[in-house]
């Protein structure tokens, strides 16, 4: 079976390195699913996760937005921050939830502090979910 | 001439802050290491975002962004990253004296300019001059994780896109090598100098569109530029940290030696002195 490249970059370094068979994800516009041979590609992500199928398993990866680049022979996803599932750090992923849920809860007119308790929130819930998957 | 006791207080307070600096030495030099390391780490994901970057907002479909576009300058902000604590030779002053002349030369009111302080050192030699500190953040650790700083980098980014500044200017100490760090000015904001021609451009296919892409990429890409300036200076920091208490350890080293020398002197008087009075005292007995 043919493969594709991905790598998944980070600031803090590289997270993730292999040969796929098939990567799927949700992008902005909707779900995507790249095999190899795909046209060159960029489209911005959205919280959620990157399926990586690869011999009859699936590993997740989940990540914060940023977005995903497609090359002829590489997949390359560029995140501020993105874990491999059995690296999420459960407990801290909680915490954030909670306090996420609490700053929501005490302002309810819109301003950043809103938005950015938003999207920690959606953060949050995102690597549980991908954590619970493994 | 001292007293011997005065000398041997003196050879001992100096050995004991010879002990110290060569301690704090040799953490730096853990601390270069890692930070070295660190910045290394960060430059696949830099590469990479600046490649993309380029072939979009550079290459063909004409796209356009106002991060891209530079546009008349009523207000500028200048980034100044320096570190927490001192001991580390001119590595917080070169950064400072830089910004401080630049600031005196091109600006005439408080007004044009605010500070945006990464450090200790640098946020309280600003806000001591009477400057417009809009933003600082202290307490970075010795290596910094992207979540670190994520919330003023896009709070800066964020200062352009709202029209708080028209430019952004970020000042950092560039790391050369363990003894070499210089002090370096790069523009963050607008985006002016992305067309780089060398690099071949890939034709990409955009999902959904060009503009929509720049609004993801190019805040996350300024937002990068911080961090890479930050473990950039960080590495600098430990290695100018690790050059001056090597230096302190080596002057240490040299004051004893001079001590101990006019310790043994002294010492060396005060026997023959001895002994000059007791032939003396004998000879006068005779």
């Amino acid at each position: 079976m043919k493969t594709i490249k991905v790598n998944v970059v980070t600031p803090d370094g590289p997270v993730y390195e292999s040969d796929v068979e098939m990567v799927s994800t949700k992008a902005k516009s909707g779900e995507l699913g790249i095999l190899p041979g795909h046209i060159p590609l960029v489209a911005p992500l959205e919280i959620g996760s990157v399926r990586l199928k690869k011999g009859g398993n699936t590993e997740i990866i989940a990540v914060s937005g940023g977005f995903l680049e497609v090359r002829p022979d590489t997949v390359t996803v560029l995140a501020q921050a993105a874990e491999k599932a059995s690296d999420i750090d459960v407990e801290r992923a909680k915490r954030a939830k909670e306090r996420a849920e609490k700053r929501l809860r005490a302002q309810q007119q819109e301003n950043i502090d809103f938005k950015r308790a938003e999207l920690a929130l959606r953060r949050a819930i995102n690597r549980l979910a991908v954590s619970e998957k493994k | 001439m001292a007293s011997l006791r005065d000398i041997k207080t003196r050879i001992n307070s100096t050995k004991k802050t010879s002990q110290i600096t060569k301690a704090m030495e040799m953490t730096s030099a853990a601390k270069w290491n890692r930070g070295v390391m660190k910045a290394k780490t960060f430059v696949p994901y830099m590469e990479k975002i600046q490649e993309v970057t380029a072939s979009i907002a550079g290459g063909a479909g004409g796209a356009v962004h106002p991060m891209l576009i530079s546009r008349p300058v009523k207000k500028t902000g200048y980034v100044v990253i320096t570190s927490d604590r001192g001991l580390a030779g001119a590595y917080n002053s070169n950064v400072i004296r830089r910004v401080y002349q630049t600031i005196q030369s091109r600006h005439k009111s408080n007004d044009e300019f605010a500070i945006i302080a990464i450090g200790r050192v640098g946020r309280d030699f600003f806000v001591k001059k009477g400057y417009n500190v809009i933003k600082d953040i202290i307490g970075i650790s010795d290596q910094p994780s992207f979540a670190d700083i994520k919330e003023l980098a896009s709070s800066t980014v964020g200062m352009f896109t709202d029209g708080t500044f028209d430019e952004i200017y970020i000042y950092y100490s560039h790391y050369i090598s363990a003894i070499s760090q210089e002090v370096t000015e790069k523009k963050l904001l607008p985006l002016t100098d992305l067309r780089t021609s060398e690099q071949k451009l890939t034709s990409y296919e955009f999902e959904p569109s060009a503009e929509e892409i720049l609004d993801v990429l190019l805040p996350q890409y300024a937002e990068s530029l911080i961090y890479g300036a930050l473990l950039d200076s960080k590495a600098s920091e430990h290695a100018a940290r690790m050059t001056a208490m090597k230096n302190a350890t080596d002057n240490a080293n040299e004051l004893i030696r001079n001590y101990t020398l006019s310790y043994n002197r002294a010492r060396q008087a005060a026997i023959t002195q001895e002994i000059t009075e007791i032939v003396g005292g004998a000879a006068a007995l005779e």
